[in-house]
């Protein structure tokens, strides 16, 4: 038997909790996506770059992975918005109102990009040196070297910590809540907690919801990690 | 950047300090204690017992432990505050208490944690040890409290390491059910002033320091740890 306050339509909040969970992964695959991006800058500039963007690189990833994630989100969250509000200001379109789930993406991403980071980053020292010379020695061009051995040779290293990563991104959306300004499933779970007063059930529900996100989400990664190591030894 | 603030609520900042590492060491206390026998059924226990500890370690490490933690403080608190005869006893200034949730709710979630740290610690025993142990005619207890957890703790010594790290990182969450922990003091700052950046940058100073601090420990410890090379 299903409460009224769980069922569709009017009196009901489930409408409510999937359109948080479509935001929830929404943002989670966003913020995801620009930290592997930032990952594989952060990475490259640690691995061939010259002493500048290294040791801008290193302070990036000392400084985020050092402070915890919920201060980061509240500080990035003002200073994004802001930042962003006066550049646009300054630039001459008048301040403009950040919308939040961006604010999420941009800062979730942000810090997502410093862990990556040292996963890329160990997933390419750990491909022997041999390979990344015969690709040189057979004359191919850095991006050719790049994309036809290191990429490919690198996943298998880095997918069971992305994968971490990846859960991380799904759960750390709910950090989103504390700025109040989206609408991802834990802001839904605790509006509707707090407007229905029944704060057990909706955050149980919502627990529910996270983990069967993380559940699915490790079966494909499961797959995911069986396909990029086919034809690889098993491990122990 | 105003800083007009820090001779008045600096003050604060030790305090503030104890409060967060008394969470973090308590955290990790209650969390090992749990996780010892959550790990140890999964690698020795029978096959329900065994199902039982993972399905929670995948549940506490599946979902995120902010919304753990408004289940406990808000779920929780607010069907214990439903019994008249519990609000009128003894318990009540505790159950009242965001400090004791955030305990509850830290040290419950991070023995899901622990626990698949230590079902790897506990396998990565060498059988050999646990049967000379046996074999010296030690109890069941015994083999474990002399060999194989002493072992298995020292084996995991570098990924409980970055768990006390993790763990320090989550700490901040506990200011948001009312603890007057570091992250506390930037938010008092906020309402009081409503100076945002320099005090959050000044919590983060100390939280980094404290990172330091504790991987400062840890290699410490690690490298009293005999090995052979």
């Amino acid at each position: 038997m299903i409460p009224e306050v769980l069922t569709f339509g009017r009196n009901g909040f489930a409408d409510e909790l999937l359109r948080g969970t479509l935001v929830t992964l929404y943002i989670a695959v966003a913020a995801f996506l620009l930290g592997l991006a930032l990952g594989l800058l952060g990475a490259t500039a640690k691995l061939y770059g010259g002493i500048v963007s290294r040791f801008v690189a290193n302070i990036y990833t000392t400084v985020i992975r050092s402070i915890p994630e919920l201060v980061l989100i509240l500080f990035l969250f003002f200073a994004g918005t802001r930042g962003i509000s006066t550049l646009s200001e300054l630039v001459g379109f008048g301040p403009v109102n950040v919308n939040g789930t961006l604010a999420a993406i941009l800062v979730l991403g942000f810090v997502q990009g410093a862990y990556s980071t040292e996963i890329l980053r160990g997933a390419i020292l750990a491909i022997p040196v041999g390979q990344i010379e015969a690709a040189k020695a057979y004359g191919m061009s850095t991006f050719q070297t790049f994309s036809r051995i290191i990429f490919p040779a690198m996943l298998p290293n880095a997918i069971p910590s992305l994968s971490n990563l990846w859960l991380e991104a799904i759960k750390s959306t709910s950090l989103i809540m504390v700025t109040g300004a989206s609408a991802e499933l834990g802001g839904i779970a605790r509006s509707a907690a707090s407007f229905t007063k029944r704060y057990f059930m909706f955050y149980f529900v919502a627990l529910l919801i996270y983990l069967a996100l993380t559940l699915v989400s490790n079966i494909f990664l499961q797959r995911l990690e069986r396909y990029v190591r086919r034809g690889q030894p098993k491990l122990a | 950047m105003d800083w007009s603030w820090l001779p008045k609520y600096l003050p604060m900042l030790p305090g503030a300090i104890f409060v967060t590492l008394q969470l973090v060491v308590f955290t990790m206390v209650f969390g090992l204690l749990l996780a010892i026998p959550l790990a140890l059924v999964q690698v020795t226990g029978p096959k329900w017992l065994a199902r039982i500890a993972r399905g929670y370690c995948t549940f506490m490490r599946g979902t995120p432990l902010l919304i753990q933690l408004y289940l406990f403080y808000y779920g929780l608190g607010a069907i214990f505050a439903s019994y008249p005869e519990l609000r009128q006893s003894f318990f009540w200034p505790i159950l009242r208490e965001g400090y004791y949730y955030a305990i509850v709710a830290f040290a419950l979630n991070e023995a899901g944690y622990l626990g698949e740290v230590l079902r790897g610690a506990f396998l990565s025993v060498p059988k050999g040890e646990l049967e000379a142990a046996r074999a010296y005619g030690m109890s069941p207890f015994k083999v474990l409290s002399r060999v194989w957890l002493p072992r298995a703790l020292r084996n995991a010594l570098p990924a409980l390491g970055g768990e006390t790290i993790l763990t320090l990182k989550a700490t901040p969450l506990a200011a948001l059910v009312t603890v007057t922990d570091i992250f506390s003091v930037a938010d008092k700052v906020r309402q009081e002033t409503y100076i945002i950046y320099p005090p959050l940058i000044m919590v983060m100073v100390v939280y980094m320091i404290l990172t330091f601090i504790i991987t400062r420990i840890f290699n410490y410890y690690e490298k009293q740890i005999p090995v052979r090379r």
